[in-house]
């Protein structure tokens, strides 16, 4: 939100306070891409608060694209990472590549959903962590909010991956829940290489809902080693106009 | 024992014959039998080892292995004498991931210690011990109330009887336990006294038979008793709180800290209720380990009234205080003991965990996981090769998939996982991967190609042919997926 008046800012902020979005007690997180945090209502994702990103399509239900967004943004948080799951697929090496070294992350396998959401609330609750992300498929409004008050205490971010059993099962994710934002992140082909070989990978990562904020979609280059996002180069060329409105992959 | 050094025999002494009391493998193989004479023995076998029985040295050793075993497997366990544990897993095996993990685990600690045993789990002590010393299989497992039906076809001797009593049966034609079960009891106590019928009964669960639990000397220990029983959990945890305060005064006078801590509820009928409780690093912090206890206290089943309390740190380690930082600008590290302490205890200690490299190429070998607080940042820790992507998601085993390839080095065409054709649009590898040969023979000429896939979405696969796509030796030339990138 560009030349935002003073007042309007101060209004919002205080707004932000009653509705408990925390990013005035607790900061945010910004992504580093330029176009991605400035359609952010606090310029990044706000700390102390639940998050909920999703895959597009297949990813559904692998949910790795989803995992290495998620391994990004904790990756750039400072301290350890509290992974809750039902069963561990999650590849080490793998969330290493994104910036998530193994000897950051304390894995935590809970056999259950519910068992998760508990495992993730204590987490948050105890405040000394970096991040807490739970791979959940069904998250209720009462649980999410129970999560999301936890981050709030303790200002901690919490990541809810959400992750179904089957594709049908993804249209839960339309379901209300208390979380800051959600985001859905599919993949997209990777950028085109002169020689044989895939290149970087792409996401079109999708902001399905956020709070006092607008909903959009971005095509961006997946993390890197740091877990920093990066706007492809043929679509950072762009006229700023052109820029704001849907990005449709050409050629 | 070395048993390299030729057969040996323990002798021990019955009435005025010296007899074989136990014997090696190599022993036995040549036909020596426990009960043998010694002389008879010395005639068939001529250059015998033969070691004087020492029965209070068996005992000792045994009482050692118990207390063992009562640091890591459950907090109820007794010696029973003469070759014998008997162990009280109810409200511990959760800890180690299910009976059956538990018993292999167990199996396998053994093992490693150079100790042969039979493991049995059943409902009463009394069909455990049939079921370790004359069951068929080396570990068994007895589901909930099937007691009966495992040990029906068990020798009468299983039974834990006098030896005159057992022939004695034998003599009237019995042979099995099953044969005893039906029988009217009458006849039978007159003649053999009620130690038959009484062990019978605590065989199928019908009589208790408590474990008079093992507390070696030194054991940091609170015992409360109550003159009123109490059952509401509001009371328990009131006492719980008193308990772990009066622990901890214990041990801060000792300078140590607890690594586990045991609370016994004797319950008015004669059973004991137990919560077990780990940590990752010595405590001795009232508030928090009385939080861990009434975190389950809904696991424990207070019955008509619990008359006795005993908490014991079945481990403790000395905990001296430690500078907390070592600089003004430095941050200190926050303590996340408290909260993996809470997880493993409610999920178990293997639920809570983290990974570390191993040394191997083979991708689901190269990591294996570590407590969650051990130190990884000590230099000489491996490290993953990161010059080839690794996907997010790695499937629990390779899944078959279709394909339509070039041999020797092309990646295919298309592939077909879980019933969806994927067309390849672009691809990279092979990365070759070949078999730990130096660790499996098996693996002697096993080869993997990896290649990363892309199909015409967008989404990135991980796949693999066994073989080199020339010599059938290296594999079958199928093909897998194994990952899948984010």
């Amino acid at each position: 939100m560009p030349a935002v008046r003073p007042a309007l800012a101060e209004l919002r902020a205080r707004i932000g306070e009653i509705d408990g979005t925390g990013a005035r007690q607790h900061g945010v997180l910004p992504f580093g891409v330029r176009e991605l945090d400035r359609r952010l209502p606090q310029g990044g994702l706000s700390l102390g608060a639940l998050h909920e990103v999703a895959g597009g399509g297949q990813g559904a239900v692998d949910g790795a694209a989803a995992a290495c967004f998620v391994a990004g943004i904790a990756a750039r948080m400072k301290g350890q990472v509290l992974w809750c799951v039902t069963q561990t697929d999650l590849f080490a090496p793998g969330l290493a590549q994104v910036g998530l070294p193994p000897e950051r992350v304390i894995h935590v396998e809970a056999g259950d959903d519910i068992s998760v959401l508990a495992a993730m609330e204590e987490g948050l609750r105890h405040g000394g962590l970096g991040a807490v992300v739970g791979d959940v498929a069904r998250l209720s409004m009462t649980a999410s909010r129970r999560l999301h008050l936890a981050a709030k205490g303790s200002g901690t971010i919490g990541l809810a991956l959400r992750r179904w059993r089957r594709q049908a099962d993804a249209s839960d994710f339309g379901q209300p829940t208390a979380a800051m934002t959600r985001w859905r992140v599919s993949e997209l082909p990777s950028a085109p290489l002169p020689v044989l070989g895939i290149g970087r990978a792409r996401w079109l990562v999708e902001l399905i809902r956020a709070r006092a904020g607008d909903s959009f979609d971005l095509e961006l280059e997946a993390c890197d080693g740091a877990g920093h996002l990066r706007l492809p180069a043929d679509v950072a060329d762009r006229s700023a106009a052109a820029a704001g409105g849907r990005y449709i992959a050409a050629g | 024992m070395p048993p390299a050094e030729g057969p040996l025999i323990i002798a021990g002494r019955v009435g005025n014959r010296r007899v074989i009391t136990a014997a090696c493998p190599a022993a036995l193989d040549l036909g020596l039998r426990t009960g043998m004479t010694v002389s008879r023995a010395q005639a068939l076998v001529p250059d015998l080892r033969i070691e004087a029985d020492d029965a209070a040295a068996d005992a000792a050793a045994l009482e050692r292995l118990a207390l063992w075993l009562l640091q890591r497997v459950a907090p109820i366990v007794s010696a029973d004498p003469p070759d014998g544990i008997v162990i009280d897993s109810t409200g511990a095996d959760h800890l180690h991931g299910g009976e059956a993990a538990m018993l292999e685990a167990l199996a396998g600690k053994l093992a490693l210690s150079g100790i042969t045993a039979r493991l049995a789990l059943a409902d009463s002590w009394g069909a455990a011990h049939a079921l370790a010393h004359h069951g068929a299989d080396g570990v068994t497992i007895v589901p909930p109330g099937a007691s009966d039906a495992a040990l029906a076809p068990l020798p009468l001797e299983a039974l834990r009887l006098p030896a005159a009593t057992a022939a004695g049966l034998r003599d009237l034609g019995f042979e099995t336990i099953g044969d005893l079960m039906d029988q009217p009891r009458a006849p039978l106590t007159r003649r053999f006294g009620e130690a038959l019928c009484r062990r019978l009964d605590q065989a199928r669960g019908l009589a208790s038979e408590p474990i008079a639990p093992l507390r070696p000397e030194g054991l940091i220990e609170i015992r409360r008793a109550f003159a009123e029983p109490i059952a509401a959990p509001e009371t328990i945890a009131r006492t719980i709180g008193k308990l772990v305060g009066q622990l901890c005064t214990e041990l801060t006078a000792k300078g140590l800290g607890a690594r586990r801590l045991d609370l016994l509820c004797a319950r008015i009928d004669n059973r004991i209720e137990v919560l077990r409780v780990g940590l990752a690093v010595p405590q001795r912090d009232p508030a928090r380990l009385t939080r861990l206890f009434c975190d389950r206290i809904v696991t424990l089943d207070p019955g008509l009234g619990i008359e006795i309390m005993t908490l014991t740190a079945t481990i403790a380690e000395p905990l001296v205080p430690r500078q907390a930082a070592t600089s003004l600008l430095e941050e200190a590290a926050p303590d996340l003991s408290g909260l993996i302490d809470t997880l493993s205890n409610r999920l178990g200690a293997r639920s809570v965990f983290r990974f570390a490299a191993v040394a191997s190429d083979v991708p689901e070998r190269a990591i294996i996981r570590i407590p969650p607080l051990v130190d990884t940042a000590t230099p000489g820790m491996e490290a993953w090769p990161d010059h080839w992507p690794r996907p997010a998601r790695l499937l629990p085993r390779p899944e078959p998939i279709e394909t339509m390839a070039l041999l020797p080095d092309h990646p295919p065409r298309w592939i077909l996982w879980r019933g969806v054709r994927r067309h390849v649009q672009c691809a990279d590898g092979p990365e070759r991967i070949f078999g730990e040969w130096w660790k499996r023979d098996a693996e002697a000429q096993a080869v993997r190609d990896y290649f990363r896939i892309e199909d015409e979405a967008g989404a990135r696969y991980w796949i693999f042919r066994q073989g080199d796509g020339e010599d059938q030796a290296t594999g079958s030339h199928r093909w897998f997926l194994h990952g899948v990138f984010g």
